[in-house]
């Protein structure tokens, strides 16, 4: 896709009449979803691997 | 006016020992403290024997800012015994470290500014986590948790106190402040995986602590938490100011969210103390900041007595605009960095809460939770998702997930590493905290005991006799004031000459 457009003579217009994008939202909507896929990557390794155990276990006395 | 007053924080740290469920949590908490008054090296803390100094004398109305006095003979009776709930040590950074209830507690020293507030902060998460290291190596690890519930019934506190001036009506405060603590917390709420105070349904809500409010004011903070209160201790001249004891809040780890705390309620202070708050009163307060806390979407309007319902974003705005209209045009650094940080988290919170991943605690654990129910399918009853609410605030940073966010830059800090390291051990310099934690640094063997307004020299090892040096003046003991003196004096016994002489 990329090389298509590479490959396409450049016309004055282009610069004027950019090729339509994703709305604005929706393209920062994706690029958060994949910062945030990043970050669960990253502490997928950290994380409890027996959550059930380990919520069941976190215990305090109240505190003021 | 601005945001500059003396102000501080304290929180209790959740805590367990791993694979050991039924741990005294009590004896955890004592470890914790002495492994640091241990380990924290030399004249940086005092030793978990030397007392903290609870005599409640009432200074002389006279405004002196130092008064020497013969100290009770109590103070001299206090020995280092084993049990761990009396485990206390003051720091040299003028901090307060010790059990409370069953939690290890850092009080932090009183500073200026909502800044340092955040600087002195964090350096108690850091005490706690050279506590933790410390026990590790002797084979006797702990886990320390930033947090304020443990999902099973039980809250502990992470408190904040303002000094106010005494003249202003406790009521006329309370009136002030009930509103903006009931839409606080979407600035600044540190986020929860479950609804009710035993997370009896699933779900997310905003605050920790917003389920466990049963009152607007009162004089409790371990049962029937008010939402106001009304502790009246000053720790300093009670004719002339009252220390403001706020326990609705939560523990945050982003700087930007425990900035905004501290920032924004000195602000409402100040209006309050001029007679400029916003006329409005809730209906119902106590029911208000738990439908706001349950409402991350964010447009849960609650009722006015006036018969308007406002969201909190509303009420927040109320506010704003009459710090704005009371501030005028002329306001100082520290005040601008808050309002900027207001304006603009409170902005996007409206645009779409997930801009303020990294600025706001409850966003930026939602923004990961609802990562792992997109991306894993779950549920909010899964244990996973509980499992990283708590998870969240784990100190260390190969667990934490704030920890390791921070790392990783992804979490927007305000004071650098460095500068939350050298206030381990250094007091801030504009308050009284100064002298109590160069009195530590530079006299240590000769300190028995201390206190916010106070600290109790034994002016010859072993002796009897001891001596009170009170600071009921707050803003006395800075650096500016005293260096000069602690630099030029010889030792203890010539230091309380020369304040005696002194006499102001």
């Amino acid at each position: 896709m990329a090389g298509q457009e590479q490959k396409r003579p450049p016309r004055r217009d282009d610069e004027d009449t950019p090729t339509p994008a994703a709305p604005v939202a929706q393209r920062q909507d994706a690029a958060r979803t994949a910062e945030v896929d990043d970050l669960l990557d990253e502490i997928d390794g950290v994380l409890e691997t027996n959550a059930e155990e380990f919520v069941h276990g976190f215990v305090q006395k109240g505190g003021q | 006016m601005g945001v500059r007053r003396v102000m501080g924080t304290e929180t209790e740290y959740g805590i367990t020992r791993p694979g050991d469920p039924r741990a005294n949590p009590v004896a955890l908490s004592g470890l914790v403290v002495r492994a640091y008054a241990t380990s924290a090296g030399p004249r940086r803390a005092l030793p978990t024997g030397s007392g903290w100094d609870y005599a409640d004398e009432t200074p002389l109305r006279d405004a002196r800012g130092f008064e020497v006095a013969r100290a009770l003979a109590d103070i001299s009776q206090l020995t280092d015994v084993d049990d761990p709930a009396t485990a206390n040590s003051v720091l040299s950074n003028g901090a307060r470290l010790y059990v409370d209830h069953a939690h290890p507690e850092y009080s932090s020293p009183e500073v200026l500014t909502p800044r340092d507030v955040v600087r002195w902060d964090r350096a108690g998460d850091e005490v706690m986590l050279t506590a933790a290291a410390a026990l590790a190596e002797k084979g006797d690890p702990v886990r320390l948790y930033k947090n304020n519930v443990d999902g099973k019934g039980a809250s502990y506190g992470t408190h904040e106190n303002y000094l106010v001036p005494r003249e202003v009506p406790f009521l006329t405060i309370a009136a002030g402040l009930l509103p903006f603590f009931v839409a606080r917390q979407v600035l600044v709420g540190a986020g929860r995986v479950g609804l009710g105070q035993f997370s009896e349904q699933p779900g997310f809500q905003i605050s920790q602590r917003a389920d466990y409010m049963e009152a607007e004011i009162g004089l409790e903070t371990t049962l029937k938490r008010p939402i106001v209160n009304t502790r009246d201790e000053p720790h300093a001249f009670g004719e002339k100011y009252r220390r403001l004891h706020v326990i609705v809040g939560d523990a945050t780890l982003c700087d930007v969210a425990t900035l905004l705390k501290v920032g924004t309620t000195s602000l409402v202070l100040g209006l309050i103390e001029a007679g400029r708050a916003p006329s409005l009163e809730l209906a119902d307060p106590v029911a208000a900041i738990r439908a706001i806390s349950h409402d991350p979407g964010l447009t849960r309007r609650v009722e006015l007595v006036d018969g308007r319902e406002l969201t909190a974003l509303e009420i927040l705005a109320v506010y704003r605009e009459a710090v704005e209209e009371h501030l005028g045009a002329d306001v100082d650094d520290d005040t601008r960095e808050v309002l900027g940080h207001w304006d603009a988290v409170a902005a996007d919170l409206g645009e779409d809460p997930m801009r303020c991943v990294g600025r706001v605690d409850w966003v930026t654990k939602l923004a990961l939770l609802d990562g792992y129910r997109r991306r894993d399918g779950l549920e909010w009853g899964d244990p996973r998702l509980s499992a990283i609410d708590i998870q969240w605030s784990d100190l260390e940073p190969s667990r934490g997930l704030a920890a390791r966010m921070r790392a990783s830059g992804r979490l927007e800090t305000l004071v650098s590493d460095e500068e939350v390291r050298a206030a381990m051990v250094e007091p801030p310099e504009e308050t009284r905290a100064w002298f109590r934690g160069q009195c530590v640094s530079r006299f240590a063997g000769q300190v028995r005991a201390a206190s916010w307004d106070s600290v109790v020299f034994e002016p010859a090892a072993g002796g009897r006799e001891l001596r009170r040096v009170q600071l009921p003046e707050p803003l006395r003991g800075s650096r500016e004031d005293i260096e000069s003196l602690l630099d030029a004096v010889t030792g203890v016994d010539d230091l309380l000459a020369h304040l005696v002489s002194r006499g102001s």
